[in-house]
């Protein structure tokens, strides 16, 4: 608990320096994170939710943010479509308004740094704050020993405590945003810590498409903390992707959490491939007929890294329609974790849910530790899932060596073609192609291979 | 051009192959024919190195080399190629990427310049027309969603792409209608020439009357029990595989 008694001291020499200390919103929030954090902690694997996720490592990092941002504007930014996204850059967990670019944005719009926003106006940030649910501890209807605890609340109340940084875009009414919006997240430094909040709200019957980066760019052993908020209102619609690169000693948290309204959809997928330790926690909650969501990722892990999946779609309404797949490969000893609950409450009748997990094992000591699990209460619904592990199929490869591939080639080609269905769950198409395009990035960082792909070239 | 002596085979312990002799001149088509079980599948599994079938005894010499030391893709890369009984299906890679990909090695191990993706693309159009293939088919992932005829007529199209000099058609002619098998047939006398070889695995005559072979071999529990020309074939189909005995007499 060390940790802990230092981070007092720094939590009470930080505060009074935060954006808007000493507007009354703000600092209830802050001093309500702190509180959840010293009454959750970090979570531990006692923990029902990280039972496979050991956040041992966190002892030797510092929990406060860090102070400073380097100054570099030299950075070569990752974009899904250079030139033509609004963004908005943040270099170790500072907002960078420097390499930021916010175009003509439609009436409607806006898309601020948090740290902006509750300088310009406090009240209006911490109003802002409140209107986006936390996540909850919630394990469903099964009440259990300790049902208000766990999860990630000691996390997301730790990047309360320290609310500065971040983003929040709204989407006004009926407005289709025809540029994707891009948060990038920067790591320069060697070490540091950074707890952003990033809030997304979408009125009806609007559009919008979101591309969050984490990145290293010189970066080392940064920890990031990211706790985000989405709202999509009746009708809307929200595509949102993540793409976790950062450096392989790098940790990673974060818990996002969505509320779908009626006839709205969300749309997302998660790209991990960095980090020593990446966990993404996703809540989405169909809250209005018809809502729909699709929650995709792809994942790589080897050397002695761990990725964490987890997702809880809760069905609360008749008529909604979830589908998850997430596909990872593990070599060496790495290590993934794939928890998915799919809830279907007692008036979510006409429920169609559907997910499924794989895992590709590229190595004897490769580990994954799969949970699906569906807890249903209605009883007119569809809801399936499947889960496997497996190697690459023998079958295949030999097919693929006796035209003459060899044999790495022919393996980097089904780890491609593994991975491929996922990238196929996104609907944008942007999106897709930068996501595969990342994919098959990181299988040449994996097997040495780049395969040449000629599909695009046969539609001319 | 292939010279297989005294060859034995096992696997899962299972000795499966028990002394095969044969010698495949250039540009020789042969054929083997023989009861199921035989071995047949075996013999080309061998001869193109998948993992699993272990050589226990005997040498098989392609083009002067030791074929049995090379790996599968070299094989291959020297001209060695395999028509599937069974092709595979392989979800998520485009039957382009693919091909283009195994083209490419294959012209590299020759020392021929690589293949941008238009020329390759040019060249497999012309390929697939000529066994009724169309855009859709070469697009799609490797025989996932064919029918058994357009498995074959796929494995086929790779052969008629990657030009090898010795071929082993095992049992191509299985699920192909007749206006295929004709294709088929046609694709592969196309490639016939004096330097080439095939073996070709059936278990029908019909094939044969296309493709005409200079010997048909009889293999029946590991063994070649019985060569002769195109004629025995015929006599075979009258005849059965009876007088070759049963397992227990192997
Ligand atoms: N993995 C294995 N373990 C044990 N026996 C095997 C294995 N694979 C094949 N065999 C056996 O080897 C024998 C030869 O099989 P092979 O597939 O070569 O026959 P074939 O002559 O091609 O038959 P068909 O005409 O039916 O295609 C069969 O008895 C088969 O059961
Ligand atoms: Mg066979």
């Amino acid at each position: 608990m060390a940790a802990i008694a230092t981070l007092k001291d720094l939590y009470e020499t930080l505060s009074p320096g935060l954006p808007g200390a000493g507007a009354a919103g703000l600092d209830r929030l802050r001093a309500d994170g702190y509180a959840r954090f010293l009454s959750d902690g970090v979570p531990t694997p006692k923990v029902e939710g990280w039972k496979y996720t050991n956040l041992r490592d966190l002892a030797g990092v510092s929990l406060a943010p860090a102070q400073t941002t380097a100054a570099n504007t030299d950075i070569e930014l990752p974009s899904v479509a250079p030139g033509k996204t609004h963004r908005l850059v943040f270099v170790d967990g500072v907002f960078n308004a420097a390499l930021s670019a916010v175009g003509t944005l439609p009436r409607g719009v806006t898309l601020d740094s948090l740290r902006d926003l509750i300088e310009s106006s406090p009240a209006t940030a911490a109003e802002v704050l409140e209107r986006f649910p936390a996540p909850k501890a919630d394990t469903g209807l099964r009440v259990g020993p300790n049902p208000g605890r766990g999860q990630s609340g000691g996390l997301v109340g730790l990047n309360g405590a320290f609310l500065a940084e971040g983003a929040v875009l709204t989407v006004g009414e009926g407005v289709t945003l025809a540029q994707p919006v891009e948060i990038v997240f920067v790591a320069a430094a060697a070490d540091g810590t950074w707890h952003p909040r990033l809030l997304i709200d979408v009125a009806a019957g609007a559009e919008v498409t979101v591309a969050e980066h984490h990145v290293a760019r010189g970066g080392g052993a940064t920890f990031a903390n990211i706790v985000s908020g989405v709202r999509v209102a009746e009708g809307a619609t929200l595509r949102h992707a993540k793409f976790q690169e950062e450096a392989e000693t790098a940790l990673h948290l974060a818990s996002v959490t969505a509320t779908v309204a009626a006839s709205a959809t969300y749309e997302t997928f998660i790209l991990t491939t960095g980090g020593r330790l990446a966990r993404t926690d996703v809540q989405v909650r169909l809250e209005g007929s018809g809502a729909s969501t699709r929650v995709s990722g792809a994942y790589g892990v080897d050397g002695s890294r761990h990725a964490d999946f987890t997702s809880l779609i809760d069905h609360v309404s008749p008529n909604c329609t979830s589908r998850e797949v997430v596909k990872g490969v593990i070599d060496g000893r790495g290590k993934a974790v794939f928890q998915g609950k799919i809830i279907v409450r007692p008036d979510a009748q006409k429920t169609d849910g559907h997910q499924l997990n794989r895992a590709l094992l590229l190595s004897d000591t490769a580990e994954i530790d799969a949970k699906p699990e569906l807890e249903i209460y209605a009883d007119d619904v569809k809801c399936s899932h499947g889960a496997t592990a497996g190697e690459l199929d023998e079958e295949a490869l030999f097919y693929l060596r006796a035209r003459g591939i060899p044999a790495d080639t022919a393996r980097a080609l089904l780890i491609a073609a593994f991975l491929d269905e996922v990238a196929g769950e996104i609907g944008d198409a942007a999106l897709r192609a930068y996501a595969t395009a990342r994919i098959q990035d990181r299988i040449g960082r994996l097997t040495g291979i780049t395969v040449d792909a000629v599909d695009a070239a046969v539609e001319e | 051009m292939l010279e297989i002596k005294n060859l034995h085979a096992t696997v899962d312990g299972k000795e499966i192959l028990k002394g095969i002799n044969l010698t495949i001149n250039p540009g020789e088509v042969h054929a083997i024919m023989g009861p199921n079980g035989s071995g047949k599948s075996t013999l080309s599994y061998v001869l193109s190195g998948r993992d699993g079938y272990e050589v226990t005894e005997g040498s098989v010499t392609f083009q002067g080399k030791d074929l049995l030391a090379m790996e599968a893709e070299e094989r291959a890369a020297e001209g060695v190629f395999l028509a599937f009984q069974y092709p595979v299906e392989i979800p998520g890679v485009s039957n382009t990427t693919f091909l283009k990909t195994a083209l490419n090695a294959v012209r590299k191990h020759k020392g021929l310049p690589e293949l941008d993706a238009m020329q390759f693309l040019k060249l497999i159009r012309a390929k697939a027309k000529a066994l009724n293939m169309n855009d859709d088919m070469i697009k799609r992932a490797v025989n996932v969603g064919f029918s058994g005829g357009e498995k074959k007529r796929n494995d086929i199209l790779q052969m008629a792409m990657l030009e090898p000099s010795f071929a082993i058609l095992d049992e191509t002619d299985s699920g192909l209608d007749i206006d295929a098998l004709k294709l088929v047939a046609d694709g592969v006398n196309s490639l016939r020439s004096a330097e080439r070889s095939m073996l070709v695995i059936t278990h029908y005559q019909r094939l044969l009357s296309y493709i005409v072979p200079d010997h048909v071999h009889v293999l029946a529990y590991g063994k070649i029990v019985r060569s002769g020309g195109k004629e025995l074939a015929l006599e075979l189909e009258a005849k059965g595989y009876a007088e070759f005995g049963s397992p227990e007499a192997a």
